[in-house]
């Protein structure tokens, strides 16, 4: 039997009553939408010249959906909502507060980007055997993953996506797509066991599974023991999804080998899925054991960014270089939750915003320079600047942004991490933070300086680039995406309170919990910088 | 029961670990499916194994009887184990496929994506 003695349940406690406000529908819009769509692309399948049209429908429709979502968290706080009726903790209940409001928001982007660039990058078998709908699950399952608030929905969703970027991986099936996706499967179907093992155990200690349920009772558990332990489980699961260095080695093994639309939709998504599961386990549902592992997540996220970059520096293929990239954008982000601090998680959450965009524009531009160029060895591209000088603004805007230089995203968080960093002592973090942006700097102006600056080698045989199909759809896409990492980076203000915002609900659970329990919908009050520590 | 569920699902674990660490890749297989059952094995006992005493709540009664069993682990198990088994039914063709096509199962061997000996970026410019 259950562990915990419930009451006698009258009915009416137990089921929503009042029809949800009309509004609150959005949050399981994405879902909706992306499964009616890849079923309709699923269906039309062979209609390989109709389909781009009706995916796209679909995408741009999610990030409607999406937006729509932010826009109402923003207005009225966490927006919950219980399916069957059943009122928390029974039923599984979606949950967005603003942190997966915000994540969803990037993510519909990221996925509508990625399914115009493909437009001309993939060809009509690729088309045939299911891109789309490929696409559509998995950036539904990504965006129900943000939004879930029951942690064993969160294991149906990581394997919802799963299943999605496995097909769209081996779309092609090349000799080292195969090899790629052996070795991606099986890590990550190793770390979805792991996440499914560390839930039994959640379930046989707290009789639940609705997190703010958990979180609730875990704050009132005094048994540290058995919730470490389960807390040290989840990282573990976690930072194997999340690429986190001494598990990482299954990311750099397989990105560069699909093709680039879906490698820019991974770096994008996927890993930041296993960061925000981290986020949300570790400091809405166990934030005692938080403090408990700092230490270790501080060491894991300062190895994984100096190593990621230096990774990326060691690299001749312009695409495995970016695998390696997306590495350390994992440590830095690892470091905010380390430090914990109202600084450090609001650079966290810029920070993964910010990531999503520019890893995903980094795969994108990579992908036509790699068109242009006819290849994606540093050794042999060169001359692009002479031959396309708008591409050249744009690498270097997107390079500059990664390294967080100014004035692109990347500057601030990484300044609101350094700062929480020295402000409890941790100068070995604020180094490797700063170490590694010097390296990745390193790494994409060298790839500048080769692809672009160089003249062209005098054997090369480039295409012209007005007549890459990729040329024509990539420049507005990334221009797009440049624009962003842009604003974010010249005028800040926003961002930064949308993340200050998530920072003072992460480390304030009671408020997730009051929403879940049907308490009136609490805004959190945005605190000024500064004065939360 | 629970020790004896609990016991075996230690076994599982041990297994899987044991085969996980070879390098040809149907072993590795046989151990991932040996783990998710372990995985599905340690939900089961989590939510303690009672015997004879179905979920069902009498007419007269708002809460099951004292020692029913617990529905809702094997309804999660259930999930979990259409799960693991489309996974599995994935991967097995994607081993058998890499087979065919790369010509070997030992992992070492298996470096298309990651050549051996890849030459080092350009060192000057």
């Amino acid at each position: 039997m259950d562990p915990t003695v419930k009451p006698k349940v009258d009915l009416a406690d137990a089921f929503v009553i009042e029809a949800p406000a009309l509004a609150d529908w959005l949050i399981v819009a994405p879902l909706v939408i992306g499964f009616v769509f890849a079923a309709i692309c699923l269906m039309t399948r062979k209609d390989t010249g109709r389909q781009p049209a009706i995916a796209l429908t679909g995408l741009a429709l999610i990030l409607l959906s999406v937006v729509g979502l932010f826009v109402h968290v923003l207005a009225n706080g966490t927006v919950i909502m219980a399916m069957g009726r059943w009122l928390p903790p029974f039923g599984i209940a979606f949950v967005a507060d603003t942190l997966g409001a915000t994540l969803a928001l990037v993510s519909g982007i990221v996925g509508l980007a990625a399914g115009l660039y493909a437009l001309r990058e993939i060809d009509n078998t690729e088309m045939r055997y299911g891109f789309y709908p490929f696409l559509l699950m998995m950036l539904a399952g990504v965006i129900c993953a943000f939004v879930t608030g029951d942690i064993f929905n969160l294991y149906v969703w990581f394997e919802v996506l799963l299943l999605g970027s496995f097909g769209l991986l081996i779309l092609g099936s090349r000799r080292e797509q195969l090899d790629g996706a052996t070795k991606y499967a099986f890590l990550n179907l190793v770390a979805t066991t792991l996440f499914l093992i560390a839930v039994a155990y959640l379930y046989g200690l707290f009789g639940t599974l609705n997190m703010a349920d958990i979180a609730r009772k875990a704050a009132v558990m005094d048994d540290v023991g058995p919730r470490l332990t389960i807390a040290a489980l989840f990282f573990f699961a976690f930072a194997i999804k999340a690429a986190a260095f001494p598990l990482s080695f299954w990311l750099p093994a397989s990105y560069h080998t699909p093709r680039l639309s879906v490698g820019a939709v991974f770096a994008g998504l996927l890993t930041k899925v296993g960061v925000y599961a981290l986020l949300r386990i570790l400091l809405t549902l166990f934030p005692a054991d938080r403090d408990d592992l700092a230490f270790a997540i501080a060491v894991v996220a300062a190895a994984s960014m100096v190593l990621g970059a230096l990774g990326a520096l060691a690299q001749t293929d312009m695409r495995r270089l970016l695998g390696y990239l997306v590495i350390s954008g994992i440590g830095v982000m690892l470091a905010g939750l380390a430090l914990g601090s109202a600084t450090g998680l609001s650079g966290a959450a810029f920070y993964t915003a910010h990531s999503m965009v520019v890893m995903t524009a980094l795969y994108l531009l990579v992908g036509v320079v790699g068109a242009a160029a006819g290849t994606f060895d540093l050794h042999r591209a060169g001359g692009l600047y002479a031959s396309m000088p708008w591409l050249a603004v744009i690498a270097l805007v997107l390079a500059l942004s990664a390294s967080g230089l100014p004035p692109f995203s990347g500057l601030w968080p990484k300044i609101f991490l350094v700062k929480a960093s020295i402000d409890v002592g941790a100068w070995w973090l604020a180094g490797a933070i700063l170490l590694s942006g010097f390296v990745t700097t390193i790494a994409l102006v060298r790839l500048f300086a080769y692809a672009f600056w160089r003249p062209a080698h005098a054997d090369a045989r480039a295409p012209d680039p007005a007549t890459v199909p990729v040329v024509a759809v990539g420049y507005p896409v990334l221009a797009g995406l440049c624009a962003l990492t842009a604003i974010a980076g010249v005028h800040p203000e926003p961002f930064i309170q949308v993340s200050d915002r998530i920072a003072f609900e992460l480390m304030n659970p009671g408020g997730y919990i009051e929403a879940v329990y049907g308490a009136p919908p609490a805004v959190a009050d945005v605190p000024a910088e500064g004065d939360m520590q | 029961m629970e020790t004896a569920v609990a016991v075996l699902t230690g076994l599982y674990f041990a297994v899987s670990i044991y085969l996980m660490l070879s390098r040809h890749i149907i072993r590795i297989l046989l151990g991932a499916v040996t783990l998710s059952t372990g995985a599905n094995l340690s939900f089961f006992a989590m939510g303690r194994i009672t015997r004879e005493v179905p979920p069902i709540i009498p007419g007269d009664l708002y809460l099951p009887v004292e020692g029913a069993a617990n529905a809702l682990p094997q309804a999660l198990v259930l999930t979990a184990i259409v799960i693991a088994f489309s996974l599995f039914a994935f991967l097995l063709v994607l081993v058998m496929r890499s087979y065919q096509e790369l010509g070997t199962d030992d992992t070492h061997a298996m470096r298309d994506a990651e050549p051996e000996g890849a030459p080092l970026p350009p060192m000057g410019y």
